[in-house]
């Protein structure tokens, strides 16, 4: 089950030690394996449900939404999506949130990337207690700094813009990037850097020519990690912002007017707010099991 | 990790992230610090209170409640989420096209705003429009999350597990593909039945990355709030309101500064707390097994 190719090796020892014939034990690894494929499809299946119902009522009118139970529309139609896109204070509000959440990936990565380099290689005064405090904003909960983030953005002028939002998001963001960073930084032999150093390159020379292209997968894996926490989190985004700068999850509570819910066009913003995840997740497919383990396995 | 040279123009590299960091995190915490000992009647009226806040906080039989039921909350979902992330973990394509396709699928709910799940869950359980809620109905079983709070509440943990059992499936999935094949061969030599390979082999290998998805699911479930403000609102009653929600309604809603800063400090106190606990307990236990041994 684990591997093929060393089967016909594990085969032979088994003739040689095991009661039970070859042909029993193919046949009941083929009905494990079964197994499991079954388990597995029945809990994607289940994980999917919830996801298939938004886009299941984001395809369909109003009326047909509240009329009668179908399990798939019954008359096909896009007019919740085209309703989005063609009103701009629907699709301004991801544009916001894009926009936000690109400024912090940026920012982050810039200041994070540094300073993971020197968590790990060298020893420096209050190393340790520099990293464990930067662990502890990740357990900081965003409601307690709601109030204080409005005040301080408020009287220093950048309230209501996208760049208080993605400063507010470095309060967990950077601590993140600088704990995954760190993981897959260390992974790489402390040899080269002396090396490269012998040959005569300077630090940011080696840095940004030898260091970074080495890590590609670790930052490529940290900046999905920075996405989708800033992608996600609506609390401090909410508080943060007024209306040049509104985030698309605010918008959505607009679909709750006082003649009802308008459920197909929530449901379409919904639906859309899930895309750009889905496209992210794409390119980082192939590290991203080891960047959920922040680097370390 | 032990061959780090000792050098503190290290500290250069760190600067730049720890003005950023300070920005958004010392400054805020020491206004909330600066709230919790006061009482701010006006811009120029303002009495030092001392400790009168933290102890009316601690007397408060509400946030006493919301407390015992976050705790509530976060060991259930502790309890479901850990066994279940492993055991789809174990199961998950190793190889192949369709080790992506599982992937992308399993890490599909991480990615959804946190109140789009909320909205998700809420229109996925109502009686009238939702698969969830008109299917249980239709097979007779009264359910309605507006008035039960057992209803309530099995929904909320529902829909965490939907959420974040992605998380401890992807730590562990990772943590199972760094074991070498040679150790499986030694097992199928040995004829190790399935559980003694995972007893033996599997399990101390994913101890590094169980420790952090247990960190980061208690933390994250301590600071709920978006979803279940979404799909509950709290309700019925205060049955489902958990800390975040009682603070950002003291805190916004009623506006009381005092109260609410010192009740921020508790709450980030009582997190920091639990977490250092847990970790300094499992790496005191590694370092019992395995004296070359860390994280």
């Amino acid at each position: 089950m684990y591997h093929l190719e060393n089967s016909q090796q594990g085969e032979k020892y088994n003739t040689i030690f095991s009661k039970t014939t070859p042909a029993q034990r193919r046949r009941r690894n083929a009905r494990s394996r079964w197994r499991s494929r079954a388990l597995l499809g029945l809990y994607l299946f289940l994980m999917i449900l919830p996801i298939y119902w938004l886009i299941n009522m984001s395809l369909q009118t109003n009326s047909e939404i509240l009329g009668s139970m179908t399990l798939w529309p019954q008359n096909l139609t896009f007019d919740n999506y085209i309703g989005i896109f063609t009103n701009s204070s629907w699709y301004m509000g991801y544009v916001n949130s894009m926009l936000y959440v690109a400024m912090n990936m940026f920012i982050t990565i810039c200041v994070a990337l540094p300073a993971a380099y020197a968590f790990s290689r060298y020893r420096f005064i209050g190393d340790k207690h520099l990293f464990f405090w930067l662990l502890t904003n990740l357990m900081a909960p965003p409601a307690v700094f709601l109030l204080p983030y409005f005040q301080l953005y408020y009287s220093v002028g950048l309230f209501d813009t996208h760049i208080a939002v993605a400063l507010a998001h470095c309060l967990f963001n950077i601590p993140l990037a600088i704990w995954i960073l760190e993981g897959f930084m260390s992974s790489v032999p402390k040899e080269i850097d002396e090396t490269a150093y012998i040959d005569g390159y300077s630090f940011p020379r080696f840095f940004i020519k030898i260091f970074i292209p080495m890590i590609r997968s670790g930052i490529g894996v940290t900046l999905f990690f920075l996405f989708m926490f800033s992608w996600v989190e609506l609390l401090l985004a909410r508080t943060l912002t007024a209306t040049s700068a509104q985030p698309i999850g605010m918008i959505m509570t607009r679909t709750s007017t006082a003649s009802g819910i308008d459920w197909g066009t929530l449901a379409a913003a919904g639906v859309l707010t899930i895309v750009p995840g889905i496209l992210v997740v794409y390119f980082v497919r192939n590290h991203i099991a080891k960047g959920f383990a922040l680097g370390r396995t | 990790m032990n061959n780090k040279v000792q050098n503190n123009r290290a500290w250069l590299l760190v600067l730049p992230m720890l003005v950023l960091v300070a920005f958004s995190a010392l400054i805020p915490l020491m206004t909330v610090v600066n709230y919790s000992v006061q009482d701010v009647l006006g811009p120029n009226a303002r009495f030092f209170t001392g400790t009168e806040w933290f102890e009316s906080i601690l007397n408060d039989s509400a946030l006493r409640a919301a407390f015992v039921r976050q705790i509530l909350f976060s060991l259930t979902i502790l309890a479901i989420q850990v066994p279940l992330g492993i055991g789809i973990a174990l199961i998950m394509p190793k190889r192949g096209w369709q080790a992506s396709a599982v992937l992308i699928l399993i890490t599909l709910p991480l990615l959804i705003p946190w109140n789009v799940v909320g909205s998700i869950w809420q229109i996925f359980t109502r009686g009238d429009i939702g698969l969830m809620g008109w299917g249980l109905r239709e097979i007779g079983i009264n359910y309605n999350i507006t008035r039960n709070a057992g209803d309530a509440w099995a929904t909320i943990i529902l829909m965490d597990v939907w959420h974040w059992t992605p998380l401890v499936a992807m730590l562990c999935y990772s943590g199972l593909r760094s074991i070498p094949e040679a150790y499986y061969q030694a097992a199928r030599i040995d004829r190790a039945s399935k559980w003694a390979v995972f007893r033996y082999i599997q399990l101390p290998k994913l101890t590094n990355v169980l420790v952090i998805a247990v960190l980061l699911r208690f933390m994250h479930s301590f600071m709920i709030y978006a979803e279940p403000f979404v799909l509950t609102g709290g309700g019925p009653g205060s049955s489902t309101t958990f800390l975040s929600q009682s603070l950002a309604t003291m805190a916004i809603g009623q506006q009381d500064l005092g109260p609410s800063a010192a009740f921020s400090i508790i709450y980030f106190l009582v997190i920091l707390l639990v977490s250092w606990v847990f970790y300094t307990t499992i790496m005191h236990m590694q370092k019992d097994k395995n004296p070359h041994g860390g994280a």
